[in-house]
């Protein structure tokens, strides 16, 4: 019997043939990235190598001058006997799967990803396998995702009925991905600058050098201190909610935009004033035309909430399992 | 129905009183009478009846969407509430459709009253099409109704008020009226709101009025010989009515209760045309007070039989006189009513009906003091009353206190965790705890308050990773947490595997320093708080 060609380690989803690992959580040599988010993309690896519209991204959370290489999509390279290649996984610019082969043996790493239309990154390419594993956020059939377009529709009513009353409306969004997809789509309907905080103003300038046409944008540092944003929206993530910046935006009404926001109890238990449904994960019927696409006949998930998924795979004759993770748990809806 | 769930979802997004009052208000002053009078039914707490059990909703849903029982059951854990779940499984009606304009009434009494009890073949195809014309918001408190699961955050104090607002009625006059329960209609709804209306029930009671707790050794700001005590005494509060030759005996839930104690009937009888009593219906023993189970014996039976009867007396402590002689005493100060109450029940027309008397009051050492008797007397600590106070219906008084006696405690392990419901429904938070008995763990009691959010958050979080089995929602977890709980009494339960209970159980810190093999033992438990061995 061959070696598997991944494998779960103490650090992460190894290739013994190749002696590289996707995604570690733990020191090692050759590290491939799907994507630049803090839970996948970890410091003080050997050398990484990640989809080349990935790297500012990489870079700006490693430092200048790590050893990221960026690999353009479709681009096989050879790692002794195995073979990778990153493709576009729709999840936030410069994400990727990774497709790993050996011989006529192909298995694919889906990394974080999504099947919504997202103008923020290339879209979701199927990639066929022998052996998918599959991240499993949201495997669970509430999570069907309602259009992006709707849900950007819906806040920029809000916004419009906070300027109304003259509030600030501030939304809290993960910085990284989740933010500039809003700001992208927020384009189609206003003119008007949104203001950013600090942690979110960095990373949208990196979309905007990629191209990424969003609503203009200002930091709020840049916004005389008397001001207190009635009538704006301020996107800032969701660690400065009740922090002494917010104290600032005062009356200020609170959104969050998450695809955690599905579940009732979830929202109010958040305390925000809106919900927004809205991921950069893939909902339930993203995952099994995922599995579907990919035609593989086994599928290994992680990420945690992953036991409807494989009850639903196991009875559709495909073999499915569950791999112990540490992703998601920043519960980066 | 569009406009009911629509205030029910703005209900629960609502973050302060004021707003919710002022949705209440609106949606009574919008809605037809049929809708209103049904909205205040469900809204003050009254459920209907459920249409089909969580396993039959279960396995429709399955037929719908051709998902897997364990897939649903998995789904359902995740989410913790099956109406919830229900709305969000079912994919959304296409876009273009809108909800139907069926009324909230006629929903209720022409769609689904007749399926209660109809075939389950009849059933299911009712609610899929119910299911499949509504979308998802509506669709989720549709659902509360066909489980009968509903509950709404507002309280009845609260629901009452905005009607008051929405039909420009004093509150006194709407919560008088409201004390007699009526089955939802138009007729009974414009009754209750309408103004000019004079006529009441003669067997109205009245508000109950409330006192506040007496907290961290605090002390009403009197002198207290300026304060009437007496027990508080551990029954159900009740309003005995005596009008037009007729006896009613009321609960605080609205419930007429004559029927299940006719000996109070019977001694009511002796009292004069128009006479209101407040008091505590109580088991009694020779002696003294009954444990509180030995009353519920006796409020389970609708029809009491005489051996019943006998194995359990019972007796009304009267504390205060609302009316006399067809008067309403309430605005009078509580010494003079107190003083008519002693003259009418002075000799007491049948050993059932007597007045709760006067405790001490010298000082408040002497208070004190009655107080850390209580749990020796089967009371719940003291009643203090200040003796100028009027009776000040249906809400809480400034001048009464309740100054219970501090809880007893135990230290007991997590054993299963279960998800609440609304605000916390994916979220552990209804937990059975456990002690020990002879080196195995039973299960003592179930709590579900007393932790605050963000410990909540890191328990929760501490579960989903320490399951070791699931039953549907509930999960049992790896015996590793303790926990302090509060409760106020104890009582033998044979059925029960510990063979005892807790009465009000309450999770009072978590045990952090402890471990299991400190959490207390059942025999040393029984031997403290159970009298009789």
């Amino acid at each position: 019997m061959t070696t598997p060609l991944l494998t779960l380690t103490d650090r992460g989803l190894h290739c013994p043939d190749g002696d590289f690992t996707i995604d570690p959580w733990r020191k090692v040599d050759r590290a491939i990235i799907t994507h630049g988010h803090g839970d996948h993309a970890r410091n003080g690896m050997g050398h990484y190598w990640t989809a080349a519209p990935g790297v500012p991204i990489l870079r700006k959370r490693l430092g200048q001058y790590s050893p990221v290489e960026g690999v353009p999509y479709g681009e096989r390279r050879a790692f002794g006997p195995v073979t990778i290649s990153f493709h576009p996984a729709g999840h936030i610019l410069g994400s990727a799967q990774v497709r790993v082969q050996r011989g006529d043996e192909v298995w694919v790493v889906t990394g974080d990803f999504k099947r919504e239309p997202d103008p923020t990154c290339a879209p979701f390419e199927p990639v066929l396998c022998d052996v998918l594993v599959t991240e499993a956020t949201f495997a669970y059939p509430i999570y069907q995702w309602p259009h992006p377009d709707t849900v950007m529709e819906e806040i920029y009513a809000w916004w419009q009925r906070c300027a109304a009353e003259d509030r600030p409306a501030v939304l809290y969004t993960y910085a990284l991905g989740k933010a500039q997809r809003i700001l992208a789509g927020l384009n189609a309907f206003s003119r008007e600058p949104v203001w950013l905080h600090g942690a979110i103003d960095g990373l949208t300038r990196l979309y905007r050098d990629a191209g990424v046409t969003m609503i203009p944008t200002v930091p709020v540092s840049e916004m005389p201190r008397s001001d207190r944003g009635a009538g704006r929206l301020i996107l800032a993530p969701p660690s400065a909610a009740g922090s002494k910046w917010a104290k600032r935006f005062r009356g200020a009404s609170t959104g969050f935009a998450s695809g955690w926001m599905q579940v009732r109890g979830t929202r109010r238990r958040k305390g925000y004033d809106e919900g927004f449904v809205l991921s950069d994960h893939a909902d339930w019927p993203g995952l099994l035309r995922t599995v579907e696409d990919s035609g593989a006949k086994r599928v290994l998930a992680t990420h945690g909430h992953t036991d409807a998924l494989l009850a639903h795979l196991q009875g559709l004759g495909i073999e499915a399992q569950a791999l112990a993770t540490p992703y998601g748990d920043t519960e980066d809806g | 129905m569009n406009a009911f769930a629509a205030l029910l979802t703005a209900l629960e997004r609502a973050r302060s009183t004021g707003r919710k009052l002022e949705l209440l208000t609106a949606y009574f002053k919008g809605a037809p009478a049929g809708d209103a009078a049904w909205a205040l039914h469900l809204l003050t707490g009254r459920r209907p009846q459920r249409i089909a059990s969580g396993p039959e909703l279960r396995r429709w849903l399955g037929e719908a969407t051709g998902l897997s029982e364990a897939v649903l059951e998995a789904t359902y854990a995740h989410v913790g509430d099956l109406a919830e779940t229900l709305a969000l499984v079912l994919p959304p009606p296409p876009a273009d459709i809108t909800a139907p304009e069926t009324s909230l009434q006629a929903l209720l009494e022409e769609t689904l009253a007749p399926l209660r009890g109809a075939g389950a073949e009849t059933r299911k195809r009712a609610l899929l099409a119910l299911w499949r014309a509504y979308p998802q918001a509506p669709r989720l408190w549709l659902n509360k109704l066909i489980t009968g699961g509903l509950r709404v955050g507002v309280g009845e104090g609260l629901t009452l008020r905005a009607l008051g607002q929405a039909f420009g009625l004093d509150p006194a006059v709407l919560q008088h009226r409201w004390m007699i329960p009526q089955p939802p209609s138009a007729a009974a709804f414009e009754a209750l709101v309408n103004p000019d209306n004079a006529t009441l029930h003669w067997a109205a009671p009245y508000p109950f009025c409330l006192a506040q707790p007496l907290r961290d050794g605090a002390l009403p700001p009197h002198p207290s010989t300026a304060v009437l005590a007496e027990w508080k005494w551990d029954g159900v509060r009740c309003q005995l009515v005596r009008r037009e030759g007729n006896t009613a005996l009321w609960s605080r839930g609205r419930e007429r209760l004559e029927d299940r104690f006719p000996e109070l009937a019977a001694a009511a009888e002796g009292l004069p045309e128009g006479t209101v009593l407040d008091g505590e219906l109580l088991a009694w023993a020779e002696d003294g007070p009954g444990p509180f189970v030995e009353l519920s014996r006796r409020l389970q039976r609708k029809r009491v039989t005489a051996a019943l009867q006998r194995a359990v007396p019972v007796r009304f402590m009267a504390y205060d006189l609302l009316e006399l002689n067809g008067e309403d005493l309430r605005p009078q100060p509580l010494a003079q009513r107190r003083q008519c109450l002693e003259a009418l029940l002075t000799p007491s027309p049948a050993p059932a009906l007597t007045f709760s008397p006067r405790l001490d009051n010298t000082s408040w050492e002497s208070l004190m003091a009655l107080r850390a008797d209580a749990r020796s007397q089967a009371v719940e600590g003291l009643m203090l009353k200040h003796e100028g106070s009027a009776y000040e219906s249906g809400r809480r008084h400034q001048s009464w206190w309740k100054w219970k006696l501090d809880p007893e405690t135990v230290d007991a392990v997590l054993l299963y965790a279960q998800p609440g419901h609304g605000r916390r429904a994916n979220l552990y938070t209804d937990f059975t705890f456990a002690v020990w008995d002879r080196g195995a763990l039973v299960p003592l009691a179930k709590a579900y308050s007393g932790l605050d959010e963000a410990t909540l958050e890191r328990l929760d979080h501490w579960i989903r990773r320490n399951t070791k089995e699931r039953f549907g929602p509930v999960r049992s977890v790896t015996p590793t947490l303790v926990f302090e709980l509060a409760f106020d009494s104890a009582h033998a339960a044979p059925r029960r595997k510990a063979g005892m209970a807790l009465r009000f159980p309450r999770i009072h810190r978590w045990r952090e320093d402890l471990t299991i093999e400190d959490a207390d033992e059942l025999e040393t438990l029984k031997a403290r708080l159970l009298p009789h061995g």
